[in-house]
């Protein structure tokens, strides 16, 4: 079934809860579903007959700072029928919540437990919203377009000189070393062969 | 949640808290599994992932679309080919380059001999993870051949960095077409011999069938893909099902788990599926080469700085390690406003502490093994 078919049903069911958008000229279409209907509508496609999304292959999330919202992105796939639907859902930027999906597929588990980790996203109804990847005092959401790196977490740093400019500073004191020695050269006996300097 | 334990709850009884991991050679990679047990017996396995957490998709959002291709193969080093190959789909899906037959058949051929190679890694190191150290020398020698054989076509043994946006990097070079074939025909002599060295030895049967049962209807809610998927007795390949590339040109079956020695999902039917899909695998290898149609090996025109318009896709690849599947979000630019990999260890890894209670802590090893989870593919 196409996503404009899926639509329809979706329509016809919830109302103006579930609208889609123009489709694109290339790339997948998608549908926005109201957060607080999600749960249902999600219910839906894997419960009804000609639906039967059986396997929720991605839950993710993409930040919007313009339009000041966090898109949570849900890959929908039916082994049965071979079809797939992308869902999306806005939250506020500010503070995003939306209903966890682990009640429908248990799959959402760790895919929610990600989205909060890198993205800051709360999931109501989630049994265990920790951090998955991170460390638990880690400060920020990285995957924000706004995130800015604390430098360093407990005394590891996180830059590295590049080790072209260490390599560099190495030849140039070496260089001004040997400039040093040999500039007040005594003039009673000039050395027969210049010192050997340590740059090879 | 409380880590680096190792005490004693109580006096009274055998309860322990301790960690499995990160360094643990059985872990396949740096993980750390909290253990829960009571004696022998599990409690409780909690997955603790991120040690190799090298924000690879926060990396696609700086790199241009070109660029992003190295940073794929570090997604799974294990067999690099599937996550170029899987960025490349999402990407041409996204601007509608066509990509050239035969870049498709090299595609195809490059992936199944590293499919070939990763399930030899994976079979090999479950085997040695389970005591049997013979079988994993067996493995690493054939893929050692393999190895060669892609070095000469790309000129790398690990991350080949080998896929192109619209086609692939390299054409084949001279000879190599009847040096892959030579291997194949050796390399299904021995799948007869591995069998007969481990997969039908009485003790590593024993030790592997009934172990860890995961049903189908789990399976499928968890989102286990690959053949962690097909072990549990669902019939679903990507390869098949939703062909892209070359692969509807070839013949070849889907090996599905139906208790092979046990009962339908454990870990011996796991381990067997990959048995055979090297089988499977091998065929298509040589399908490709004996039918590989003469053209050009990339698509014309794909600017070097690429811009794509403002749009969104998902594709989809069988990886070695099941359904990799990779989302890109474009905003006009000629840099990725997103790009997301799903990958099959991270959702393997999601099953493992509902599937754990009850399991000895051997057997715990060999559920890990069984679902071959590659670190770096949770923790990107």
């Amino acid at each position: 079934m196409t996503t404009s078919e899926i639509h329809d049903l979706l329509k016809a069911r919830f109302g103006e809860d579930v609208s889609a958008a123009p489709p694109p000229p290339k790339g997948d279409a998608w549908l926005t579903v109201k957060a607080e209907r999600l749960v249902e509508v999600c219910r839906f496609l894997k419960e009804t007959a000609g639906l039967e999304f059986d396997f929720c292959e991605d839950l993710t999330a993409v930040d919007w700072p313009k339009r000041n919202v966090i898109e949570v992105v849900v890959h929908l796939l039916s082994y049965k029928l071979k079809h797939s639907l992308v869902l999306k859902v806005e939250a506020d930027r500010g503070s995003p919540v939306v209903p966890s999906l682990y009640p429908v597929w248990k799959t959402a588990d760790w895919f929610e437990r990600e989205v909060y980790d890198l993205f800051g996203v709360t999931f109501t109804g989630h049994p265990d919203l920790r951090r998955l990847l991170l460390p638990d005092d880690w400060v920020g959401f990285p995957l924000r377009k706004d995130y800015a790196e604390q430098g360093g977490w407990h005394g590891i740093d996180n830059v590295r000189e590049n080790p072209l400019v260490e390599l560099k500073r190495l030849d140039d004191s070496a260089r001004a070393e040997a400039a040093k020695s040999a500039s007040p050269a005594p003039a009673a006996a000039p050395p027969a062969t210049p010192a050997p300097t340590s740059q090879a | 949640m409380e880590k680096l334990i190792l005490r004693r709850v109580d006096r009274n009884n055998e309860e322990m808290i301790l960690n499995f991991g990160p360094q643990h050679p059985s872990t396949h990679g740096v993980i750390n599994f909290i253990v829960e047990t009571d004696g022998e017996v599990l409690r409780k396995a909690v997955p603790d992932v991120g040690y190799l957490h090298r924000s690879i998709e926060k990396i696609g959002e700086v790199t241009g679309w070109h660029g992003f291709m190295p940073f794929t193969d570090r997604i799974d080093y294990v067999a690099a080919m599937f996550p170029n190959e899987g960025y490349a789909t999402a990407v041409e899906r996204l601007t509608g380059i066509e990509v050239p037959r035969r870049a498709q058949y090299l595609r195809a051929i490059s992936c199944e001999l590293a499919r070939i190679a990763s399930h030899l890694v994976s079979l090999g190191t479950m085997s040695m993870d389970i005591g049997a150290f013979t079988p994993m020398l067996h493995g690493i020698r054939e893929r050692e051949t393999i190895n060669d054989l892609i070095e000469a076509l790309c000129g790398a043994r690990l991350t080949y960095n080998y896929h192109r946006i619209g086609g692939v990097a390299f054409d084949l070079p001279e000879g190599w077409k009847e040096r892959t074939l030579a291997f194949l025909d050796h390399f299904d002599k021995f799948l007869v011999e591995f069998d007969r060295l481990i997969s039908f030895n009485e003790i590593y049967v024993r030790r592997l069938a009934n172990v860890a049962v995961i049903t189908g209807k789990d399976a499928v809610d968890y989102g286990l893909v690959g053949p962690n998927l097909r072990g549990s007795g669902v019939d679903w390949d990507v390869r098949r099902d939703l062909p892209y590339g070359a692969y509807d040109d070839f013949e070849f079956a889907v090996p599905v788990g139906q208790g092979f020695k046990g009962t339908v999902g454990d870990c011996y039917d796991r381990y067997y599926c990959r048995c055979l899909e090297m089988g499977e695998s091998s065929k298509i290898v040589r399908q490709a080469l004996l039918q590989l149609p003469e053209g050009e090996i990339m698509a014309p025109k794909v600017a070097r700085n690429l811009k794509v318009e403002a749009g969104e896709a998902l594709s989809r690849v069988e990886s070695a390690r099941g359904e990799m599947a990779f989302y890109v979000v474009a905003d006009g630019t000629n840099k990725a406003y997103r790009v997301r990999a799903r990958t099959g260890s991270f959702t393997a890894m999601g099953i493992i502490e509902s599937a754990s209670p009850g399991l000895m802590i051997a057997d715990l090893v060999a559920l890990i093994a069984s679902l071959d989870v590659v670190a770096p593919e949770i923790d990107r």
